[in-house]
Formats: structure tokens, sequence, C-alpha cells
């Protein structure tokens, strides 16, 4: 057995499969992901794939039944987060492990004030006081760039443009100093000149409070301009893992360069956009053999029979492929 | 238009011909109707809703009298049902097909199937008659009232209570209460102080077109407890084609429900941000 190292977040041979009456659905099939301090890691892959199942099941908030834990463990700071008590899950949520979700709209209450909704955290998870509370909730306002402004934090979800509910939202997530965030596709419903923005803050938290981040998105460009490292997931199982240079450079896995090939591209004007045909397996029925073969240019006879083992290609690049050398 | 002549009650079965027209001339329906219809509206404008044909007393005093009991009635059963069917409702949806969630139907079901005038005979069979509890009939005192707010309010209830349950459960499966969860806050915090809040919206709208019905009069519970409101009053004047009586009835409880409505709507205000004025 390793004795935890640095590794902030250490995921195992997580295996989750939700049990429906048409039958089990295998969300995850034995994943492994580590997340340092200080460090982005992007959980990239299409709807569907298991990415937010990856980062609720962190939370601890996949609920059991209908999920069911096959196998695998949670590692957070060196102790386990399967099977931990409700009571003491909830301290570690929001207070050390944060979560900023996609629609900021949706996902911040409509009819409670910003402020509220930021000081309630302090208040239960830092035993703050009111005021001690909507202090510190306007020092965070400023560092997401809504300046220590009370106009924000005596507004309602509605009174503000999407961009700032994001940022609101974030302040809402760090206002507890937590150590890992998790940010699950945090700028998909902003326009193009408000995700960058986002990200460049997502960056500045990583830096300035050394946070571990894990940052969902099913979209490579912004995960090659943010992540330090990227795991690509498909059908719940990761298919490849490497630093951010590694992967875009010197791709192994298919799934990856058919992702890699349908971002769009300025230079490749006037080119019909490449698609990767079919979709993403139901997690009823995952194919036999490697998940991605039915969709995959490569696959030979083994592909549809044998499911690959996730190997090794040296500094922390591995893949699960059998046509990879 | 409706058959019936209110001289004709007036003046009785055996009277002469010409007292006949002598006290229709006095009420002025020996007018053509539209000239009727027209005068009604002119003083209807200047807040004089006439003369009761059969008491000969002004129709806004007869309706004044009757409404604080109408009034004390329709808010007594509406805050009943309200206190029955939020904590039920929310309950049930919390911890859906719980026991309480059985409960809470059962009993919205039953609420439903009840006519309100069978309960309130059953009442008063078993807490006036047999037990003494209440009151037989009369009016006067809050326990006059008791038993019919309950008849009133249980059928009420039950709308409201599967509106709860149904908005809650709406509410509850949103985003933001995903977000609750994923701050550490307590189910609790989550049910009560996140979802609560929204789900209450089309609860209250709902409650308050109830109080509007409730406020016209519960001609049927009246009758039932015997109690002199307005359902009564006017019931009494269809009876005996008290035309001034039945009007200005009309005009009083669509003011009243326009005023709940508006109120509801300024109470919906106080409560959605989305819809406060700046």
């Amino acid at each position: 057995m390793t004795v935890s190292n640095n590794n902030l977040l250490e995921i195992k041979n997580l295996d989750i499969s939700f049990i429906q009456a048409r039958g089990a659905a295998h969300a995850l099939r034995g994943i492994d992901l580590t997340i340092s301090s200080g460090e982005i890691l992007a959980l990239v892959g299409e709807s569907g794939s298991g990415k937010t199942v990856t980062s609720m099941s962190i939370m601890g908030l996949v609920p059991t039944p209908p999920a069911r834990v096959n196998a695998g463990s949670l590692l957070f700071k060196g102790e386990e987060l399967i099977g931990r008590p409700h009571a003491e899950m909830r301290k570690i949520r929001g207070n050390e492990i944060a979560m900023v979700f996609q629609e900021p709209a949706k996902y911040l209450n409509p009819s409670l004030k910003i402020g509220e909704q930021i000081t309630e955290m302090l208040i239960l998870h830092l035993g703050m006081s009111k005021r001690q509370a909507v202090e510190k909730s306007l020092e965070f306002l400023d560092v997401v760039g809504l300046g220590k402004s009370r106009r924000v934090l005596n507004a309602y979800p509605h009174e503000l443009s999407g961009g700032m509910k994001q940022r609101a939202m974030i302040a809402m997530a760090i206002c507890c100093n937590p150590s890992l965030l998790l940010a699950d596709e945090p700028t998909t419903a902003l326009d193009v000149t408000l995700q960058l923005q986002i990200l460049k803050l997502i960056r500045s938290l990583k830096a300035t409070f050394s946070m571990g981040i894990l940052f969902i998105s099913h979209n490579l460009g912004i995960v090659r301009e943010i992540a330090d490292r990227v795991s690509v997931i498909y059908a719940g199982k990761i298919v490849e893992s490497a630093s951010n240079k590694a992967l875009f450079e010197n791709t192994l896995h298919p799934y990856t360069s058919a992702l890699l090939q349908s971002i769009p591209d300025a230079k490749k004007r006037g080119h019909r956009l490449r698609a990767i045909p079919g979709s993403v397996p139901d997690a009823e029925n995952i194919p036999q053999g490697c998940s991605f073969h039915p969709r995959c240019a490569l696959a030979s006879d083994r592909c549809s029979q044998e499911i690959p083992m996730t190997k090794d290609y040296g500094n922390g690049h591995s893949a699960a492929c059998h046509m990879v050398q | 238009m409706i058959p019936g002549d209110p001289a004709l009650t007036i003046a009785g079965v055996d009277a002469a011909e010409s007292d006949i027209q002598a006290i229709r001339a006095k009420l002025g329906t020996d007018k053509p109707m539209l000239n009727q219809y027209l005068e009604w509206i002119w003083d209807v404008f200047r807040f004089d809703f006439g003369t009761s044909l059969t008491s000969g007393r002004p129709v806004s005093d007869l309706i004044m009298e009757r409404f604080p009991l109408t009034l004390t009635l329709a808010v007594l059963g509406i805050l009943l049902s309200i206190v029955i069917a939020i904590p039920l409702g929310v309950i049930s949806a919390v911890r859906r097909w719980s026991f309480w969630d059985y409960l809470g139907m059962l009993f919205s079901q039953a609420g439903m199937a009840i006519p309100s005038f069978w309960l309130g005979i059953l009442l008063l069979m078993l807490l006036s008659i047999k037990y003494r509890v209440f009151p037989l009939f009369g009016s006067g005192s809050i326990n006059h009232l008791i038993l019919p707010s309950i008849s009133l309010g249980i059928a009420r209830a039950a709308v409201l209570l599967r509106l709860t349950r149904a908005s809650m459960v709406e509410e509850l499966s949103k985003e933001y209460v995903i977000t609750a969860r994923a701050k550490g806050l307590t189910e609790r915090m989550v049910n009560y102080k996140h979802a609560l809040r929204n789900a209450l919206l089309p609860v209250i709208t709902i409650a308050g077109i109830q109080l509007g019905y409730m406020l016209g009069g519960a001609i049927i519970i009246e009758q039932v407890f015997s109690l002199p409101g307005l359902g009564r009053l006017f019931l009494f004047a269809v009876y005996q084609r008290d035309f001034p009586l039945i009007q200005g009835g009309v005009v009083f409880v669509a003011f009243v429900f326009s005023f709940i409505n508006f109120a509801v709507d300024i109470l919906y205000s106080v409560l959605n941000p989305k819809i406060r004025i700046s």
C-alpha cells in the first residue's frame, strides 16, 4: 500500500452503477484520477460519459440507492470519502470541497439575495456572525472581480448579468477556502468573451489559494487554455491521461484524436466540420471490448472482444487502447 | 327574464290589480328593462345600491351587517386549510412515499370527495349533539364559527395540500437545490430555506382565490349551521326576487374577489423578487 503522498484527491478504480427498473446503468467503470494542490486537472468527455457522476460522487451527492458503489475509493487528503456518514460529508461539502456549476441562472436560488446565499455558508461552516460573514462575502466578491459591492450582495440573481452570476457563484464556492474546487462546465453557458474572463479567474484562484481544481468540460479548446493535466473519459472509463502538452502534441488514444479533430478551427475554414460518427453509448448497454470500438476508425477484431488495459507510456502519460504501441 | 314579480310578492296573492300597479310604479319595475338597468348602473357609480324590496333597508347596510361573519368564517377557513395543508404537503414532498405522504394523500382524497355540508352535519352530530363541545346553532361568538370553518377548510386544505406537495416536489428537483446541498447545508435548510420559499408561490395564489370564493358567502354551510352570513342573505334575496339586493350582492362579491386578487398580487411581489417593482 502506498501511504498518501501530496495528492489532494486520489480516485482509485471508482466503479458506480445506477440500479433502475430497466436494468443497471454502469456510469463509472473503474476510473482513476489524482489532483494535487495548485493543479488544474481537466476531465474531458462528451455528454453522458460520466463527468458529472464523477464530480457528484466526490461531493458525496450521488444518492445511494439508486446508485451503488461497486468498488473503488475516493481519498481526500489521504482519507476515504466513500462510506462517510452524511453529517461528516456535509461538513466537507462547501467547506473543503466546493463546486461551481454550469448554469448560474439555474444553480442560484432565484428568491434569495446573493449575500444570503454566500453568508449562510460562512455562518454554517466557519461559525461567523452575520456581520463578519457580510464583510467576508464582500472580500470574496472583490476576489472574483465584482468589487466590494454591497449592491451585488443585496441583489437577487436575476438582477445580475450571466457573467456576474457566475462570478457570484464562484465567490460562493471559494468563500470557505476549500482546498478542492470542482468546476462542472463553468463556462459553457457563457458568451465567449466572458468565458475567457472566467477562465482567467479560475487560473488566478489556483495560484492565489493553491487550490486543486477539477475542471470538467467537453471543450478541448478551453481545456488546452487552462489545464495542467487532462484526463479523457469515455463511457465511464478514463481512456487517456497526460499533461496538457503531451495530450495535445502527442495524442495516443484514437478517441482523443477524434475529439481534437472535431474542434472547429478558423484555419480550416470552408472544410466540413469533423464530427465523431455515432454517439456515446448508454450506460445501460456499453459495447463489449473497448467501449469506443463501434465509433473508432482503427478498430480491429480484438477491440470488440477484449477490454484494453490502461498502459503507462512514461511521464504520467497513460492510455487504454489496443492499437497504441 | 326571471319568472316572478316582486310586486306580487309584496302585495300578496289577493291584492287588487291597481295596488300591484302602484307597487310596480314605486319600485320602478314598470319601466323598460334597459331603463331600469341604466338607472341602476348610474346609482352604483354613486355607491348607491338601492333599497331592499323586502326589508326596505339600504342594500349596503344589509351587506355590511352580514359581511363580518362571512369574513371571519372565510379567514378562519383559509387559515385552517393553510395550517393543515402546507406542513403536511411539505412533509409529503420531502419524504415521498413515507407514512406521512400516504396520510397526506388519504387526507386529500377524502377531503376532496367529502361534501362539506355532509362533513358539517357529521361534525354537528358528533361535537354539538353527542358531546356538546360546540353550540348547535346561532352566532355571535367564535365558538359558533369553529365547526363551520372546519367544514369549509377541509375541502380547501385537500386542494392546497396536493398543490403544496406537487410544487415542493418540483422545486426539490431544481438545480439550485443541488447547489444548496453542495454547499454543505443541512437538509432542513435545503428544504425549508431554499425550496419552500419558491414552492409557496403557487400555493399562495390558489389560497387567495379560494379566500375570494369564500368571501362571497358559503351558502350551503351557512344553511347547515344556520349562520346569518352573506350566503344566506343572497339566497333569500333570490327566493324573494329582491332584485336590488341580488344586484348589489353580485357587485359586492365581484369587488371583494378583485380586491383579494390584487392583494395576492402584492403579496406575490413580496415573496418573489423577480416581479418586484423596482
